[in-house]
């Protein structure tokens, strides 16, 4: 199920180019901001599920999703290179699932490790808010990669499309319309932060049951779709 | 001895016919395929390799279907028109890693390395390499599981002349070994040099097969339907069936045109503007009325 050899490509393909340093600002961005609010309001448990939430997991999070997710596949079928891991006599779901493992170790290198630093930087994980919000951020890694591995897989477009989902979806709706946050990776991730926080600071619309199967359906779906695609993808001629 | 057989094969995009019923069999020894720009040989070859599904027929190699079945690249390789490569991988990492996906280690990614004689340059990034460079590690990645089939599509592009003689050379041992080697090119001397037997394409359609002898008389022998209008069409009909590149001239009155066969169509081609000239004669049409067969000739004179 694993190669060892797809998986080296792809994390070379996902650290070396210029997507490495999107990946790397971002939570360098989130410590900062944690530090300089630290320094200047001091420590609270509101500010930092504030920050945490608001910036880490609705934000942060998605796009390191969008970028190690649809990087893993997307520029490969781009530039035509899938062509050397499509000749080869390796089953097709197992390219995806490979692929799917170093995204989402990649996104949660990413996103929450810089998650758990950044909640002791705010308020010394008081409340089990640091830990909370880095199993959220864990859980939302996993979900996210399969979704936009899936993505890059099926467009060429996925990175705007993932940016917009992520910004738009989780981010605007996923905190305004009721309704859309029951289809929302950070409120499913947040039921299982809630469960491991037992505080009242960190809350979540979804039941933890209904979070859980959702969060599984999803990433099965989406990774048993990205293979079937892959299984039939078309290469052809240069346009 | 592996055999590559393409039955009835057509693929469409949208309104587009770029592969349109083709039939043929590609067996051991160096075969070229050659057509013009846009004559759908990518499209065919990605339908041989396994990566474009056919809209209609099949492509079986040694009687597996080849769409969706990736044990079939046990035997195939593959070098593709398209540059995309892991240009971040020094070359030996990237022919090693070809090695790996086929279950095979460092040994054999260093014989092809040393097959295509890329060793001197193997600790280089892919990124810094030449055109030819990169093809000959191309070349590399789809021999490490020696493969009995490969497929490779516009191999010389980029190549300069020494570069391009090395490859010949490979080809020509891969195809001696008896293997079955497919090459695609829009170069009529290219293709005559290295292959044993030429496949033409245009537009989409098997246009002719043969050894190169026979392409040549193709285009050289066959009776060429010319309808040619010019100021004096009797002048022009005498002085033409005086040469014997021309066998034949009928007056059209419907058409007010003349109706020519020619036989050496090279020959004709030149005598024509020059017999009009000498007799003072303006050709208003000239146009060949046998128009798919016509284009495939006179496209590979121009090659
Ligand atoms: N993905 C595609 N979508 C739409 N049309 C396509 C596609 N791929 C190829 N075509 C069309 O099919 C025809 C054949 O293209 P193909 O690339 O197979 O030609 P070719 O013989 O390889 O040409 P070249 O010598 O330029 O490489 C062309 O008209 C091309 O525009
Ligand atoms: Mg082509």
């Amino acid at each position: 199920m694993y190669d060892p050899t797809v998986a080296r490509l792809t994390y070379r393909a996902l650290l070396g180019r210029r997507r490495a340093l999107i990946l790397g600002a971002l939570p360098l961005l989130l410590i900062a901001i944690s530090v300089a609010v630290r320094v200047l309001a001091g420590a609270d448990d509101q500010t930092a599920a504030d920050i945490l939430g608001g910036l880490a997991l609705a934000t942060m999070v998605p796009i390191i999703g969008v970028i190690a997710g649809t990087g893993a596949m997307g520029p490969e079928i781009d530039d035509g290179s899938v062509v050397y891991l499509l000749s080869k006599p390796i089953k097709r779901p197992t390219i995806i699932y490979t692929k799917l493992i170093v995204a989402i170790a990649v996104t949660m290198v990413f996103s929450a490790v810089p998650t758990l630093i950044a909640g002791f930087v705010l308020n010394g994980n008081g409340q089990q808010i640091a830990v909370a919000y880095t199993v959220a951020a864990l859980v939302a890694s996993i979900a996210y990669a399969a979704l936009f591995l899936l993505l890059g897989t099926v467009s060429r477009h996925a990175v705007v499309f993932g940016l917009v989902y992520a910004l738009v979806w989780e981010a605007l709706f996923g905190s305004l319309v009721p309704g859309a946050r029951t289809l929302s990776v950070q409120q499913w991730s947040l039921a299982v932060a809630q469960k491991v926080s037992g505080g009242d600071l960190v809350t979540s619309d979804v039941g933890l049951t209904t979070a859980t199967v959702l969060l599984v359906v999803v990433t099965v779906l989406a990774t048993w779709y990205a293979g079937q695609k892959l299984r039939t993808l078309t290469l052809a001629g240069e346009e | 001895m592996t055999t590559l057989s393409i039955d009835h094969v057509s693929r469409w995009f949208g309104n587009v016919v770029a592969v349109n019923d083709i039939t043929m069999t590609v067996g051991p020894g160096v075969t070229g395929l050659l057509g013009p720009n846009g004559a759908g040989k990518s499209t065919l070859i990605n339908m041989m390799g396994g990566f474009l599904a056919p809209s209609t027929g099949t492509v079986t190699l040694d009687g597996q279907t080849v769409w969706r079945n990736e044990k079939v690249y046990r035997q195939i390789g593959i070098v593709p028109e398209r540059e995309g490569m892991y240009d971040f991988l020094t070359g030996r990492e990237f022919v090693v890693a070809n090695a790996e996906l086929h279950g095979l280690g460092a040994k054999a990614a260093q014989q092809a390395l040393a097959t295509v004689e890329m060793e001197y340059a193997q600790d280089r990034k892919i990124a810094t390499y030449s055109k030819g460079m990169r093809q000959r590690v191309k070349m590399a990645s789809a021999l490490v599981h020696e493969p009995s089939l490969l497929l490779l599509d516009e191999p010389f592009n980029g190549m300069d002349p020494r570069q391009r003689m090395q490859l010949m050379d490979l080809l020509r041992r891969m195809g001696d070994e008896g293997r079955t080697v497919l090459f695609s090119s829009h170069i009529l001397e290219e293709v005559e040099q290295l292959a044993w037997h030429i496949e033409v394409v245009v537009a989409g359609r098997h246009a002719a097969s043969g050894d190169f002898r026979k392409i040549r008389r193709l285009m050289t022998d066959r009776p060429h339907r010319y309808l040619v209008r010019s100021s004096d069409d009797r002048a022009l009909a005498a002085a033409l069936i005086a040469d014997p590149s021309t066998s034949g001239i009928e007056v059209d009155h419907g058409e007010g045109a003349l109706r020519i066969q020619a036989v050496d169509f090279a020959r004709f081609t030149s005598l024509l503007p020059r017999v009009a000239k000498e007799h003072g004669i303006r050709l208003l049409t000239v146009s060949p009325s046998d128009e798919s067969l016509e284009s495939v000739f006179s496209y590979l004179v121009a090659a």
